[in-house]
C-alpha cells in the first residue's frame, strides 16, 4: 500500500457548514451544538490506480460532500487532497480540473438542455485543447462509441434521450478530457434495473480497458459488491470501515457495516437475514454524539465506546475498522444480537 | 386466472377476494386518437394478501394503482374494465361515495413523503384529518388517535413530533407519518407506490417490517408497486410483472423468482445484481422500452426478446396459465423454460 499507488489521496479532511444566521443561533436553545453542521469529521482515504473504490453510507453521512471536495467543487474546511503524491491547491488549475472528472446522479438535470450532444463534447475538446479543431468531430464520435452510442446522436439534444442514454452522454462528457480519475455520485440510482446493468458494465470496461480509477458513491450494496474492488463505509462524516469488497462483505469488522449488510433486501427468500435490524435513525450532524458516533445505535456498545472516539485502525491486511471492539465482535455467519453487552 | 383464486389463498376457507381488477384499460383520449397506457390488466387480491406489481418506468404499474385509488392524472381515464372492491364496483361509482371509501376502506402510501404531505400543516393535524372526517371523531379524540398511530409506527416521542411540520422530520420519519396517516382509519386495503425508494437501506428495512406487521395486526391487504425485485421478494406473497402496460407474468413470488416463465421476467432477474451471487454476470436487456403510442399487434417485448420467433410479431400473446397458479403471456413459455417441444 505505498503512497505511489494512490492516484488520489485525502488526509484529515473536515468540512463544517455554519448556519451563518445570527437570529437562528440566538433563537436556538442549544447554542453550541446547533450552530455548526459537521459534514465530514476527518477523512483519510486513498484511491488506488486502476481500481473502483465504492463509498457507501446512509444519506447525510457525507459521501456526496467528500465526492465534491475531491472534484474541487466544494472546498474542505481543513485537510489536504493529494493527486499522484503532490498536494492539490485550493484553486485548481486547468490541468488538475481536467484530470479529476465527475458523473452526477441525475442525468436529467446534469446535462444542459439547450446544448446538443456534439456541442457539449466539442466545447470541452476545444477548451482543454485535447485534439486539434479538425479532429473534434472524429474524437466526439470515438467517445460516443466508447460509451455505446452511435455517431448520429451528435446533433440530438438531451431531451431526446432516455435516462440510461443520458447517463452515457454524461460519462462521455467526463471522458472527453481524458481524466485519470472519475468521481461518480450515485450514477445508477436514478435508472431502471435493466439499464443499470449496462451502465455498471460500462464502468467495468472503463476500468479494464482504459485503466481508469473511479470513486463510486452508492447506497445499493448489491451494486457495490458487483462492481468495486474496495469499499469504504461512511457513517456521520467518518469512514468507519475500509476493506477489499469480498473481505468486507464476508468478514465485516464494524457493527454499522454489519447492520447495513443485514438490511439488504435479498433476491432469494432463503437468505433473508432477520437477525439484526438497526433501530432509530442517524443522529443529526449538528449534534454528533460524544465518543464513538455509532454508540447510541450499536448493540455492542460498552462504556469505553461512550468515552473514546475510535480512530480507523488496521484489523487485518488491507482492512481498517473504527471500532474499539473490532476484535471482539462475534463471527458474522452466526450473528444474533448479543444481549449481554447491552 | 380470474376465476381460480391464487394458490395459498385457496387453503384458507371462506376467503373472498377483497379487490378484483378485471380487464382494466387506461388511456389518454385525444380528439382523433387515443393511447392505451394500461391494457386489459386483471388481478385479484385476497383479504390479508400482499400483492406486488413489478415493472420498469412506463410499464403502467403506478397508473394501475392510481386507478384503484381514483387518483389518475388529468387526461388519463379508465376506458374499460372493472375494479371491484369488496363486492362494489368502483368504476363509475359516484364521486362522493368513492371519496368516502378512501381512508376507512382504501388508503394510499406515496413514494415521496415530502411532496405528499402538506408543508404548512402540522403532521399531527394531517393525520387527524381522516379520522375526524370519516370516523366522526372530535378534534381532541382525533389528535389522540393520531399520536397513538404515530407511536404505533415506531416514531419516538410521538406527542412532541405531532406538532412538527414535515420539513422538520427526516425522510424515514416522514414516511412513517404517511403510514400513520394511511392506517389511521384502519383501512382494509393499503396501496403502496414505491414507499421505500427514497429511503436508506437500514430505514427501508424498518419501514418494510412495519408495513408487514401492521398488515398482519389489522388484517389489511397490501398492493405494493415497486421496481425493486428484492423488495418484492421480502414483502409480497404474489406478484405480477408488467411490461408496456400489460401483465406478462403472475404467480407466487417464490415460484416466479426461482423459475421465471416469461423472457422479460428472466431478463429483469438476470440484469439485477443479487447480493447472494456476487460473481454472476449482469445481463442487460438489449434495446429500449416499447413505445406505447405506436403499438403493433405483436408481443410488445418481441424487439428485445432473445427467443423471438415469427409468430411473436404477428399476434399479441394472451396471459395464459402455464402451471397451476402461474400465468405468462408468452407463446413459447413451455418451450423456452421447460424445454418441451410443442
Amino acid at each position: 500500500m505505498s503512497v505511489d499507488e494512490a492516484v488520489l489521496r485525502v488526509s484529515s479532511i473536515t468540512k463544517t457548514y455554519h448556519l451563518g444566521n445570527v437570529l437562528l443561533e440566538r433563537l436556538s436553545k442549544n447554542k453550541e451544538s446547533h450552530s455548526a453542521l459537521t459534514a465530514l469529521g476527518g477523512i483519510d482515504l486513498e484511491l488506488r490506480k486502476g481500481e473502483i473504490l465504492a463509498l457507501v453510507g446512509e444519506s447525510g453521512s457525507g459521501k456526496s460532500t467528500l465526492a465534491k471536495i475531491l472534484v474541487g467543487s466544494v472546498a474542505a474546511t481543513s485537510g489536504d487532497v493529494f493527486h499522484e503524491g503532490s498536494p492539490v491547491p485550493a484553486r485548481r488549475g486547468k490541468d488538475l480540473t481536467r484530470r479529476i472528472q465527475m458523473v452526477f446522479q441525475d442525468p436529467y438535470s446534469s446535462l444542459n438542455p439547450r446544448m446538443s450532444v456534439g456541442s457539449v463534447l466539442s466545447e470541452l475538446l476545444l477548451v482543454h485543447k485535447i485534439v486539434p479543431r479538425r479532429e473534434v468531430r472524429a474524437e466526439s464520435i470515438r467517445l460516443l462509441n466508447r460509451v455505446g452510442l452511435d455517431a448520429d446522436v451528435l446533433d440530438a439534444y438531451p431531451s431526446q434521450f432516455s435516462g440510461g442514454q443520458r447517463q452515457r452522454i454524461a460519462i462521455a462528457r467526463a471522458l472527453a478530457v481524458r481524466p485519470d480519475v472519475l468521481i461518480a455520485d450515485e450514477p445508477v440510482s436514478a435508472l431502471d434495473v435493466s439499464v443499470q446493468a449496462t451502465i455498471l458494465e460500462l464502468f467495468k470496461s472503463l476500468r479494464d480497458e482504459l485503466g481508469l480509477s473511479s470513486l463510486f458513491v452508492a447506497h445499493n450494496l448489491a451494486v457495490v459488491q458487483h462492481l468495486s474492488q474496495r469499499v469504504a463505509v461512511m457513517y456521520l462524516g467518518r469512514i468507519v470501515e475500509v476493506a477489499e469488497t469480498a473481505e468486507l462483505f464476508a468478514n465485516p469488522r464494524h457493527p454499522y457495516t454489519r447492520a447495513l449488510i443485514a438490511s439488504i433486501p435479498r433476491m432469494t427468500a432463503e437468505s433473508v437475514n432477520d437477525d439484526f435490524v438497526l433501530e432509530g435513525e442517524p443522529p443529526s450532524p449538528f449534534n454528533i454524539p460524544q465518543g464513538c458516533r455509532f454508540h447510541p445505535r450499536c448493540p455492542f456498545a460498552v462504556q469505553a465506546c461512550i468515552e473514546t472516539d475510535p480512530a480507523l485502525m488496521p484489523v487485518a491486511a488491507g482492512h481498517d475498522s473504527a471500532c474499539l471492539r473490532a476484535h471482539e465482535l462475534p463471527t458474522f455467519s452466526s450473528f444474533p444480537v448479543c444481549q449481554e453487552v447491552l | 386466472m380470474l376465476e381460480t383464486p391464487l394458490p395459498g389463498v385457496t387453503e384458507l376457507p371462506g376467503v373472498t377476494n377483497l379487490l378484483s381488477v378485471t380487464d382494466l384499460t387506461l388511456g389518454v383520449k385525444r380528439s382523433n386518437s387515443s393511447t392505451v397506457i394500461v391494457d386489459s390488466v386483471s388481478f385479484d387480491v385476497a383479504t390479508g394478501d400482499r400483492f406486488g406489481i413489478v415493472g420498469e418506468s412506463g410499464s403502467g404499474k403506478s397508473m394501475t394503482l392510481r386507478a384503484i385509488a381514483n387518483l389518475l392524472p388529468v387526461g388519463v381515464q379508465v376506458m374499460s374494465g372493472s375494479i371491484r372492491y369488496n363486492g362494489q364496483e368502483l368504476v363509475g361509482m359516484n364521486r362522493g361515495k368513492r371519496r368516502g371509501l378512501m381512508g376507512p376502506e382504501i388508503a394510499m402510501i406515496f413514494q415521496e413523503p415530502m411532496t405528499a404531505l402538506n408543508p404548512v400543516m402540522r403532521v399531527g393535524e394531517q393525520i387527524a384529518e381522516g379520522p375526524r372526517r370519516h370516523l366522526g371523531l372530535s378534534r381532541k379524540a382525533a389528535m389522540d388517535l393520531a399520536v397513538s398511530m404515530m407511536g404505533r409506527t415506531g416514531i419516538p416521542d410521538p406527542a412532541r413530533r405531532a406538532l412538527a411540520y414535515p420539513h422538520e422530520l427526516s425522510g424515514g420519519l416522514r414516511q412513517r407519518i404517511m403510514i400513520a396517516m394511511a392506517i389511521s382509519c384502519r383501512p382494509k386495503l393499503i396501496l403502496c407506490d414505491e414507499p421505500t425508494t427514497a429511503l436508506d437501506v437500514t430505514v427501508q428495512r424498518q419501514v418494510l417490517r412495519l408495513l408487514e406487521e401492521l398488515c398482519d395486526d389489522f388484517g389489511a391487504s397490501l398492493v405494493f408497486v415497486t421496481h425493486d425485485l428484492a423488495v418484492v421478494n421480502q414483502t409480497c406473497r404474489n406478484l405480477a410483472v408488467m411490461y408496456a402496460g400489460r401483465m406478462v407474468e403472475t404467480g407466487r413470488v417464490k415460484d416466479v423468482f426461482r423459475d421465471p416463465r416469461h423472457p422479460y421476467t428472466k431478463g429483469l432477474l438476470d440484469s439485477a445484481p443479487d447480493f447472494d451471487q456476487p460473481h454472476r454476470p449482469l445481463i442487460p436487456i438489449p434495446g429500449f422500452p416499447a413505445n406505447l403510442a405506436n403499438r403493433p399487434n405483436a408481443c410488445a417485448f418481441a424487439p428485445r426478446c432473445p427467443f423471438v420467433r415469427d409468430h411473436c410479431l404477428e399476434e399479441s400473446p394472451p396471459l395464459a396459465p402455464v402451471e397451476p397458479g402461474r400465468d405468462a403471456a408468452c407463446f413459447y413459455s413451455d418451450e423456452i423454460f421447460k424445454k418441451v417441444t410443442v
